[in-house]
């Protein structure tokens, strides 16, 4: 289960960004700030390579000690990140795939709210909902 | 003092090279001897054999040799590995030693020399007694040897060298010291290589012999110890892979170990040393994949090895280490050709040691806390490192023992001290980390870590430093609109510029933590801007939270010192790149204003913070006109300051009048600026460049126009203004006064090369006042193609055709005055020479007085009208020669009449006038003496041809070898403009004799008396007899004559007066007149029926007011 969960914008900003409330909540801000940089790799050597058959789950973006960062790029250039702990072996890269296709569903629901504004924060319950089912869960 | 205890020995960072010990050689006084230990040591590039060669003297004393053990039963080891134990296989004992001997085959002394070669040989053997080390005698010989066989002397007396030295003979060497010493010298050490490598080769096959006397439960420490030693010899041997064989046994072997709170360390830095060893060799191996992966395993299996709790900030050192090396082998492995990736490469290596020495340091801290009552120990236990450790990794005040004993407090203490300040060691990580993301294209991981570095200074009080981090980096999370992390910035940058009293910094991170971006609670900005008042007020601020107390009070003091210092109290803050709490946008109300209009722009204000701020001055400035900055200033002095209230939009209108110089220029907004504080404190004059906006506000304008395209009818429906969807107009232009004059062009298209076409142009004045200094240009439009600037002549005199010299372009042409109402035409004339569409302008300029708000100003206003004119070709021109019998010529006979024909086809869409034509003759002469034009006033239609025919001859004289110039043919023409009219049919003419016509009134009423008057006129010369009668009718009762016969003289006329009684109302046939002209037979009645009148409306009769019947109703 993952420790932070965050939706990037199309241009890089934040839309949602949640952790568990038992961590730094600064430190999982500049994990996910700083994963962006292989995103961006990622994105700008596949748009070469295949054009629009892109596969929208980056994968392992990469390894800190203590985590494991996950990317998911969706075709508008809105970027999901899943932060999981190292020590959470049992996680398979299925799982994480499926979490992925979860939040992009969940977002899509947001999307097609008429009341939101493309570009503004996600404040929906349904999406916080969802992230929350996502989360390691805090006694 | 810091790292050092951490630092990998060089020995084991080093690669390791056979040791070849140089004997005999006197570097220092012999020349000869010099020469060949600098072509041992110079140049030793990756093509030679890898020797490390040292001189030393022949009675060197090398290490001795202990006795060696031939049982382990009751040995129990110490440690691991001897601290000494690389040195001195790298530097100390050598795989090989060769003695230099100057000696040649036919010395005069041989036998002498050969003794004392023997002697020096045995001394070097006794002082490596028990070594397998080699020994090697090398004669320097001054003659060149003869090819080996033929000098019978040498061998035999070679063969009795190495019997006195009781050497093989592969251990004898000759080295003529002559041209090729380079040469030689290679290829002694390749012989000295092998030599090495056979002694390496025995040395391992010494420490595996031990093996067998091991068992694994007292000598575990021994199986790692013999284990890198094999590895070690290998690496010296050069057989890497091997090498990394054993290392990897050693590494498994060394976490076999049972480990314990004692030996923890010596473990881990066993570990790590040979975990080093591997991963270095794996990249030189070009396999670095092994080496990370390998680097993992190591920082895997001894991440949980911390020990004991309280040495915790140890084992974080440790790691730190760790990460630190690899990172250094990794970066180094780049540098020899390895191609790293984004996700893979030093800086996180680096990073992760950083990390390690901030856990480390707040280790420290923590402890350093809980024991704040230990001192540190008075005699330094850790002085004795001077005299250096037996084995690596033991703590120097409990050597050899591998007992179970725990570290003291006091123990802690010592390792304490160095703890604490790290700040050099982590900045340095840092600052490597930094350097590898930025080669890596990783630009935010590059300003998290500048960020760390920052707060790092901060802890270490460089608050300058940790500023100039911070600010650099504070940007890029601005851009990126990351306002959580900006925010964590921010408050630590406020901290810094706090502790430092940097009044400017301190405003300005102030301002931006109040902003709309900062994600502060509602309390934390309450205080921050009562803060910032204070500062504006003069008064010393509180304290930011979280600040180090110590410093607090120095902050103090020097917040005091500034406050005391007069002047400087005024500051000007640029905030357009921040994100301020005072949010501005301004607009001009138009994108251009006419000159006669009030310029007219708006400034908005909002403040974000929790307070009301209050202001003194607001001041827009406009680019380059110096002159309007006046009228758009705004200021309240004392209590009356104008209050910005949070989440409101205030707005401010300014307007002034445009200078006309101004007209056709842009007027820009350069800057506005609001006045924060006043003169009772300090003035902070907030800045922005252009019309307002900052960092931030472009994103948030295009979020608001998405957000109002779709909820655009709600935003007009709201009263309040719209902070996001107010657009910034920062520019206007003036332009000049709407013209109130009419320009009609008329003409008629197409026109006719070469003609003189003209176009008439027709002003109109509609002002209310005089137009004065009217003005016209007239012309072909410039920006065209330039070839027609040439082909076009305009001018304005039409009564000649203007030559080549005429303009293209007549610019102001003054037209005098026009009044109000008045009408002005004006012909202007164009030539065009060339075909094809032309745009031409008229553009009428004049200046009239008005007045803008009480002002009286003068504006020039112009009107501008464009034609496009086509030109055509109005005839063409063929000419022919013929002779005189009209039969073509092709070439014309000297002395002999000829014809010149001319044919010309009109293509114009007008009918041409010729007005004449003429021929010019060169060469030839006319046949005849006068030469009329036929074409004079002939008038072409379209694809009408006209012909000429001229007749010639050639002069005798001419020479008849040329073709001669016959002259030119001049045809003068002009539009043929007659009056149009249409020719009407023919008429067959009759010649009447006599002509009547009557006089009656237009319609008759029943029972009213009708008189008719016919007129009979005799036409003719003769008296005519008229016979007359009138046929009774129905309609009509009449009086007059009934029947009659007349006379008419010539040309004279009868009367004949009739009194006629209408019965019928309606259309009724008259009664019919007969006349008969008895003299003239041929004349009929039905002549003269054509002249008169056949029928009459009748009214009926009216109704009489008396009329019985309307009294009966």
């Amino acid at each position: 289960m993952a420790v932070c969960i965050a939706v990037i914008a199309k241009e890089n900003y934040p839309l949602y960004i949640r952790s568990v409330p038992t961590q730094n909540e600064l430190k999982f801000h500049y994990t996910v700030h700083t994963s962006l940089d292989v995103v961006e790799e990622k994105i700008s050597a596949v748009g070469k390579a295949l054009g629009d058959q892109r596969e929208l789950y980056l994968g392992l973006l990469y390894p800190t000690e203590d985590y494991k960062v996950y990317g998911y790029v969706t075709n508008s250039k809105v970027k999901f990140v899943i932060v999981v702990d190292s020590s959470n072996t049992s996680l398979r890269d299925n799982e994480i795939r499926s979490m992925f296709r979860k939040l992009h569903n969940s977002f899509t629901d947001v999307m097609c709210n008429p009341f939101h504004n493309p570009g503004d924060t996600i404040q929906s319950k349904a999406f916080d909902g969802i992230v929350s089912g996502m989360m390691v869960q805090t006694a | 003092m810091a790292g050092s205890q951490w630092e990998l020995p060089p020995e084991l960072c080093c690669r390791p090279m056979a040791f070849v010990a140089l004997t005999g050689l006197d570097v220092v006084y012999n020349a000869v001897h010099r020469a060949i230990w600098d072509a041992f040591c110079a140049n030793r590039r990756a093509d030679r054999v890898p020797i490390s060669f040292k001189v030393l003297p022949g009675d060197h004393e090398y290490p001795k040799c202990r006795t060696k053990r031939t049982s382990y039963e009751w040995y129990i080891p110490k440690g691991i590995l001897k601290t000494g134990w690389m040195n001195k296989h790298l530097n100390l004992v050598p795989a090989l030693v060769v003695l230099f001997y100057e000696l040649d085959w036919d010395d005069p002394q041989w036998k002498e020399k050969q003794s004392e070669c023997a002697t020096k040989v045995e001394i070097v053997r006794t002082s490596l007694q028990g070594r397998n080390t080699k020994v090697a005698v090398v004669l320097i010989q001054k003659k060149t040897p003869l090819p080996p066989g033929e000098d019978l002397v040498a061998s035999e007396r070679a063969q009795a060298l190495c019997h006195s030295c009781d050497l093989s003979g592969k251990s004898l060497f000759v080295l003529p010291h002559t041209d090729h010493l380079v040469g030689y010298i290679i290829r002694l050490e390749n012989a000295f290589y092998e030599h090495a490598q056979t002694y390496y080769y025995t040395e391992i096959r010494r420490v595996k012999s031990h093996k067998e006397f091991l068992n694994k439960t007292t000598h575990q420490l021994l199986f790692v110890r013999h284990q890198f030693k094999i590895a070690f010899f290998s690496e010296l041997k050069q057989d890497t892979q091997n090498a990394l064989k054993y290392y990897r046994t050693a590494y498994s072997l060394v976490h076999e170990l049972r480990a314990h709170e004692t030996n923890m360390l010596e473990i881990k830095t066993m570990a790590g040393f040979i975990n080093y060893k591997i991963c270095r060799l794996c990249f030189q191996h070009n396999t670095p994949l092994d080496a990370i992966a390998q680097f993992r395993k190591h920082i895997d299996l001894c991440k949980k090895k911390i020990g004991s709790a309280e040495l915790a900030f140890e084992h974080s050192a440790w790691m730190s280490k760790q990460f630190q090396s690899f990172g250094e082998l990794f970066d180094e492995a780049i540098k020899l050709g390895l191609t790293a990736i984004q996700t893979q490469n030093p800086g996180f290596y680096y990073q992760q040691a950083a990390c390690y020495s901030q856990d480390r340091k707040q280790l420290a801290l923590q402890l350093c806390q809980v024991m704040a009552g230990a001192s540190y120990p008075s005699p330094d236990p850790l002085d004795t490192q001077g005299a250096g450790l037996d084995f690596y990794g033991q703590r120097p005040w409990r050597q050899g023992q591998q007992s179970m004993l725990a570290d003291t407090d006091m123990e802690y203490t010592t390792l304490l001290a160095s703890s604490t300040v790290l700040m050099e060691l982590i900045i340095a990580l840092l600052s490597n980390a930094v350097a590898q993301f930025k080669k890596y294209k990783c630009p935010r991981m590059k300003s998290h870590l500048m960020v760390q570095m920052g707060e790092e200074y901060y802890h270490a009080k460089d608050y300058t430093k940790a500023l100039k981090l911070l600010d650099y980096v504070m940007c890029d999370y601005r851009t990126e609109r990351w306002w959580g992390l900006l925010t964590a910035i921010l408050t630590t940058a406020l901290r810094c510029a706090y502790l430092m009293a940097s009044i400017k910094d301190y405003v300005i991170y102030c301002m931006e933590l109040l902003g709309r971006a900062s994600t502060l609670k509602e309390e934390q900005k309450s205080r921050i801007e009562k803060n910032l008042i204070k500062v504006l007020t003069n008064e010393v601020p509180d304290a930011e939270p979280e600040c180090d107390p110590s410093s607090v009070s120095a902050a103090r003091s020097l917040w005091n010192d500034r406050m005391a210092l007069a002047g400087s109290n005024e500051l000007t803050i640029e905030v357009q790149d921040y994100i301020p709490f005072i949010q501005c946008k301004a607009k001009f109300q138009s994108p251009s204003f006419h000159v006669d209009q009030p310029v007219q722009l708006q400034v908005f204000l909002r403040a974000d913070c929790p307070h009301p701020v209050s202001f003194g001055k607001l001041a827009v400035s406009l680019s380059n006109q110096v002159r309007y900055n006046q009228w758009c200033v705004a200021e309240w002095s004392g209590q009356e300051a104008m209050s910005l209230l949070p989440g409101k939009t205030t707005c401010y209108n300014f307007s002034f009048v445009a200078k006309t110089e101004d007209v056709g220029k842009k007027i820009e907004m350069t800057g506005i600026e609001v006045m924060l504080g006043g003169d009772s404190g300090r003035c902070v004059f907030v800045s922005w460049r252009g019309a307002g906006g900052d960092a931030a506000s472009a994103h948030e304008a295009l979020q608001a126009s998405r957000c109002s395209r779709r909820w655009g009818r709600n935003i007009e429906a709201r009263q309040e203004l719209d902070w996001d969807s107010l657009t910034m107009q920062h520019s206007t232009m003036i332009i000049s006064r709407v013209p109130k004059i009419s320009v009609q062009l008329s003409h008629q298209p197409p026109a006719l090369t070469n003609e003189m076409y003209c176009i008439k142009l027709t002003v109109q004045s509609q002002e209310e006042a005089m137009a004065k200094d009217v003005k016209l240009t007239a012309g072909l439009k410039p920006g065209q193609d330039a070839n027609l600037g040439q082909t076009t002549h305009v001018t304005l005199d039409g009564s000649k055709v203007c030559d080549d010299s005429a303009p293209s372009l007549l610019p102001d042409v003054p037209l005098g005055e026009l009044k109000p109402g008045e009408k002005l035409e004006k012909c202007v004339y164009v030539k065009c020479v060339s075909t094809g569409p032309r745009v031409f302008l008229f553009h009428v300029a004049y200046s009239i007085d008005t007045t803008v708000e009480g002002r009286q100003i003068m504006c020039k206003c112009h009107k501008d009208e464009t034609v496009t004119i086509e030109t055509l070709v109005p005839f063409e021109v063929s000419v022919k020669f013929v002779s005189t019998k009209f039969e073509p010529l092709d070439r014309v006979s000297v002395d002999i009449p000829f014809l010149l024909m001319t044919d010309i086809l009109s293509s114009s869409p007008w009918p041409l006038l010729l007005t004449s034509s003429s021929l010019q003759l060169l060469t030839v002469t006319s046949n005849t003496p006068q030469l009329q034009s036929q074409l004079q006033e002939v008038v072409l239609q379209t694809g009408e041809c006209a012909s000429e025919c001229f007749c010639l001859r050639c002069p005798p004289q001419t020479n008849i070898n040329n073709t001669v110039a016959t002259g030119q043919y001049l045809l003068s023409w002009r539009r043929y403009v007659h009056v149009n009219g249409v020719s009407l049919p023919h008429v067959v003419l009759e010649m009447v004799p006599l002509y009547i016509h009557a006089d009656l009134p237009s319609f008759g009423r029943v029972r009213e008396s009708l008189p008719v008057r016919y007129h009979i006129e005799n036409r003719t010369a003769l008296v005519q007899e008229v016979e007359m009668a009138v046929e009774p009718s129905d309609a009509f009762m009449f009086s007059g004559l009934k029947q009659v016969r007349l006379r008419i003289l010539p040309s004279s006329e009868q009367e004949m007066l009739y009194n006629y009684y209408p019965l019928m109302a309606g259309y009724q046939t008259l009664p019919q007149l007969n006349i008969s002209l008895p003299r003239c037979p041929t004349f009929s009645t039905q002549a003269l029926k054509r002249f008169l009148p056949q029928r009459i409306f009748v009214k009926p009769q009216g109704r009489q007011l008396d009329d019985a019947s309307i009294a009966a109703a």
